[in-house]
């Protein structure tokens, strides 16, 4: 395997973990927001604070230790990304700060401040339509060059199907992907409320997901038609991925394995995920940027493999760690005995 | 094709963001080491306030971690979306330490995830004190690879640059540059003396404001302590600093010091006014230039003169540099004081007005780590990346930086105000006298 493919590999690897785990957070707090109103917020509260609290920090690490990896494994993107996202990535930021405050002004602080659920649920949906739009950018077709610099043309962006297609799969696969897990959590932890609430929204969600992934592919037949052939070559992925998301919805709808359902999810995701990735390949930013011409010089390539292995090894025993206490203990999941500083 | 407007407002945007990032960053690399302190003596002595101590104070510090990962997270994009330039060549030579703070972060958030929700929750105390060690160890290590990148920038190497191309590039070399292990020592250092003079400023107003409670006397005293060692060792590190600074960036240290001509022994001017090239009013310590600089009265400094007109940094860094130097030797003045006075039972040290210096210790620490950050870099201009890059260049074309410098303003307003109010909230909801009161119900132990 040639660096940059292992560099992007790593990469498209740890942005998939945040997609996954970023979407759980995401959704959980959309889903909060809307028990809030409509009277049931006991149901769902104890489970966000008991779950989504210990980890939202490191599932920021994953956003951060993407975008940095990004500019280390191809720099070039610094220019070409940096300059064109000033804005839509600076909306983020305001979101992602409305979270990270929210969890530690709300643990301890006023808990149950409406207006403030309010805006965290907001932040849920805004977050993944903000953040979807670097993958509408990397389609290409929305950069214009200005002499030597890269503008974005706003224009062009807000008037493309596409990017509003992108958008509300990302909105949609968000709150699929977070119903689903915390159907299994709750079911878990033993509440059968809470459980009875989430399998309802999955099934739900579950619909829209299906409708806008075909929307999508109308959609970038019509922006994209090299991407989107190299995507119909690859079609057995994706099939792959469907077949794993009709079980998945159908365990739930029986109400039983909602642990195999919850890996057929992260299977379906992944299948896909990476399917569109490799299709996308070698373009970072169609049509001004492979990851061959953008990569970095051999020698801090190689150095960044070795730092990258070397951390992954500290890395991995302690995720296990964090799972098995937080996500794996039967105690903790069901909340017996409150044990936070 | 440099855009002037973009260049202004993304110069303002970075100074907003990190010296608002500094303040909880500077935190949060203290605080940890010092929760570990307080809970070790707490195991060791088996004293139930030290753990309270570490207790309390970990609670806090979820507040102010928070804050800082959401503003860190912010200036780690900024440099990109800002700096684009600067992002593309710095990618190409300095990405590895930066790649290595994100494994830095993970450790320290994976750790701090599960200290702070298991207290309690392993039969053997030691057991969640060993937790702790990641913790404050990933957060040290991610202030040591950040103050790599921009030790870098202050003296880069490692790189070629040939026709415009990057070519023989060693990464380690990079590193490994001549104003890291000052820039280093001396950065962990004032973390920890801040956050030692923080918390022992916090002891020292529950004290004045009613609560006379052993337990804030026992914090107060360790903190002291601590904080006399880090601002010790605070002083020397500085001192080395400024030797590097003779030797590298010689420009820098004579803009700080209002050092005009290159001369032999030059003498050290604190405060002061200027017109011109003529100094008044300024204390004029003979031969204390060169001293500082070469340990040697007659030794010749360099002096402003040697360098060209628009490479020279502004000159209002000298108040920043004596503003920084004077809040540190103040505070090891005020920590020795204490810890004499308390060891000769001197009655004065634990009066109203000798406390409420105390009180003033932790802003002033923090406001010397601002004043610092602010010398180093504004001492860096015209430059990004000194003699290769100037910050100009480096600047994003975006014509909509105004408007997102506004959205920060607002964010970071916002995030102040609100982590003030919390961690005022929350220990004024659960004061110490009522934690233990509640403990001592709930354990029946011996408490007092
Ligand atoms: C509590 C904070 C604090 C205190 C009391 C001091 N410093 Fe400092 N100083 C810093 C906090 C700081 C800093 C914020 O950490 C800086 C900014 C950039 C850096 O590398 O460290 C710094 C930079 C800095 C530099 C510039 C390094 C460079 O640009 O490469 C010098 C020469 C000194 N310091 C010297 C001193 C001396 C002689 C002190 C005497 C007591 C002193 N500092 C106290
Ligand atoms: C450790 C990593 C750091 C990096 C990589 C870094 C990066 C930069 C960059 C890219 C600039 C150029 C923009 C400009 O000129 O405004 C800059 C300048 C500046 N930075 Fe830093 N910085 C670091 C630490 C800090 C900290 C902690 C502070 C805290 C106060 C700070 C304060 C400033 C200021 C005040 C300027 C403006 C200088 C001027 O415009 O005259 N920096 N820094
Ligand atoms: C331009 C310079 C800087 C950049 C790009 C930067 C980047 C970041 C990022 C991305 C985070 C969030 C990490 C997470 O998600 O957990 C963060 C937090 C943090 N930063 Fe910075 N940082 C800079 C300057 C500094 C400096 C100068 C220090 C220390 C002296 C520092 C110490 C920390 C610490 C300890 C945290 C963890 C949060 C906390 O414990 O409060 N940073 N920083």
């Amino acid at each position: 395997m040639s660096l940059e493919i292992l560099g992007i590999s790593v990469l498209w690897l740890f942005l998939f973990g945040y997609v996954m785990i970023g979407s759980i957070d995401f959704g959980a707090g959309f889903f909060n927001a809307y028990s809030v109103i409509t009277g049931k917020r006991h149901i769902l509260t104890n489970i966000i604070q008991r779950y989504l609290s210990p980890v939202w920090e490191i599932t920021n690490v994953f956003l951060v230790f993407f975008f940095v990896g990004i500019v280390g494994f191809f720099p070039k993107t610094a220019f070409y990304y940096g300059t064109t996202l000033l804005v839509p990535a600076s909306i983020a930021l305001a979101l992602l700060a409305i979270r990270g405050s929210y969890y530690a002004f709300e643990s301890y602080g006023s808990r149950g401040h409406v207006g403030y659920s309010f805006m965290y649920g907001a932040s849920g949906l805004l977050l993944p339509a903000s953040l979807s739009v670097v993958l509408t950018i990397s389609e290409g077709g929305f950069i214009r060059m200005h002499g030597n610099n890269p503008v974005l043309d706003y224009q062009v962006l807000f008037t493309s199907p596409l990017t509003w297609s992108i958008v509300l799969l990302a909105i949609a696969a968000v709150l699929y992907i977070s119903a689903v897990f915390l159907t299994w959590y709750a079911n878990a932890a033993g509440d059968a409320d809470a459980t009875r609430l989430l399998r309802k929204y999955a099934l739900i969600w579950s619909i829209p997901l299906a409708i806008t992934v075909v929307g999508i592919m109308v959609e970038l037949r019509k922006h994209n038609e090299a991407h989107y052939a190299r995507m119909v070559d690859m079609w057995y992925l994706f099939a792959i991925s469907a077949l794993m998301f009709i079980v998945t919805v159908g365990c739930i709808w029986m109400k039983r394995n909602y642990g195999l359902a919850l890996w057929l999810l992260v299977g379906q995701f992944a299948l896909a995920f990476f399917g569109y990735g490799i299709s996308h390949y070698p373009y970072l930013l169609y049509p001004h940027l492979t990851i061959y011409d953008s990569f970095t010089n051999e020698a801090m390539a190689i150095s960044l493999v070795i730092a990258f292995v070397l951390g992954l090894l500290l890395l991995v025993p302690s995720l296990y760690l964090v799972l098995k206490l937080f996500l794996f203990d039967k105690d903790y999941v069901r909340g017996k005995g409150n044990h936070h500083a | 094709m440099v855009n002037e407007h973009a260049v202004f407002y993304s110069r303002l945007l970075t100074e907003f963001t990190l010296t608002f990032h500094i303040i909880y960053a500077t935190i949060g690399v203290g605080v940890p080491l010092l929760i570990m302190i307080a809970q070790w003596i707490g195991i060791q002595k088996n004293d139930e306030h030290y753990i309270l101590l570490a207790r309390r104070v970990a609670r806090g510090f979820v507040i102010t971690v928070a804050v800082g990962v959401v503003t860190g997270t912010a200036i780690g994009l900024q440099l990109s979306l800002l700096w684009p330039n600067f992002m593309q060549l710095a990618g190409n030579v300095i990405a590895l330490p930066l790649f290595m703070e994100t494994f830095a972060f993970f450790f320290e958030a994976i750790f701090l995830g599960i200290y702070l929700y298991t207290w309690d929750r392993f039969e053997n105390q030691k057991k969640h004190f060993l937790l702790l060690v990641p913790v404050a160890l990933g957060a040290s290590a991610s202030a040591v690879f950040i103050t790599i990148v921009n030790a870098f920038m202050n003296a880069p190497q490692g790189f070629e640059l040939v026709d415009g191309e990057l070519v023989n590039i060693q990464p380690l070399v990079a590193m490994f540059n001549p104003a890291m292990p000052t820039k280093v020592g001396h950065v962990l250092v004032t973390a920890y003396m801040t956050s030692a003079f923080i918390l022992a400023s916090i002891a020292a107003f529950r004290l004045l404001k009613g609560s006379n409670h052993i337990y804030y006397k026992k914090s107060l005293y360790l903190f002291m302590k601590l904080g006399l060692v880090f601002s010790i060792a605070t002083a020397m590190l500085g001192d080395f600093s400024a030797k590097y600074l003779v030797e590298y960036q010689p420009e820098k240290l004579a803009a700080a010091e209002w050092h005009f001509k290159t001369e032999k022994g030059a003498s050290l001017l604190v405060f002061g006014l200027r017109d011109g090239e003529d100094v008044k009013y300024a204390i004029r310590i003979p031969y204390g230039l060169s001293i500082l600089a070469h340990y040697n009265p007659n030794a010749e400094v360099t002096g402003l003169d040697q360098f060209p007109e628009d490479e020279i940094p502004p000159l209002y860094i000298h108040f920043l540099f004596d503003l920084m130097v004077s809040i540190g030797f103040f505070m090891v003045a005020v920590s020795a004081i204490y810890i004499i006075g308390k060891l000769r039972s001197w009655r004065w040290i634990h009066s109203k007005w000798f406390r409420w210096i105390m009180v003033l210790g932790g802003p002033l620490a923090v406001i010397a780590i601002e004043a610092g950050w602010w010398m180093a870099e504004v001492g860096r201009q015209p430059w990004i990346l000194v003699n290769y890059m100037k910050v100009a260049e480096a600047a994003t074309s975006s014509n909509h930086v105004d408007l997102m410098l506004l959205l920060f303003c607002i964010i970071y307003l916002i995030l102040g105000v609100g982590s003030v109010v919390v961690l005022r909230r929350m220990f004024k909801r659960n004061p110490i006298e009522r934690e233990i009161a509640d403990r001592k119900a709930e354990k029946g132990g011996d408490l007092s």
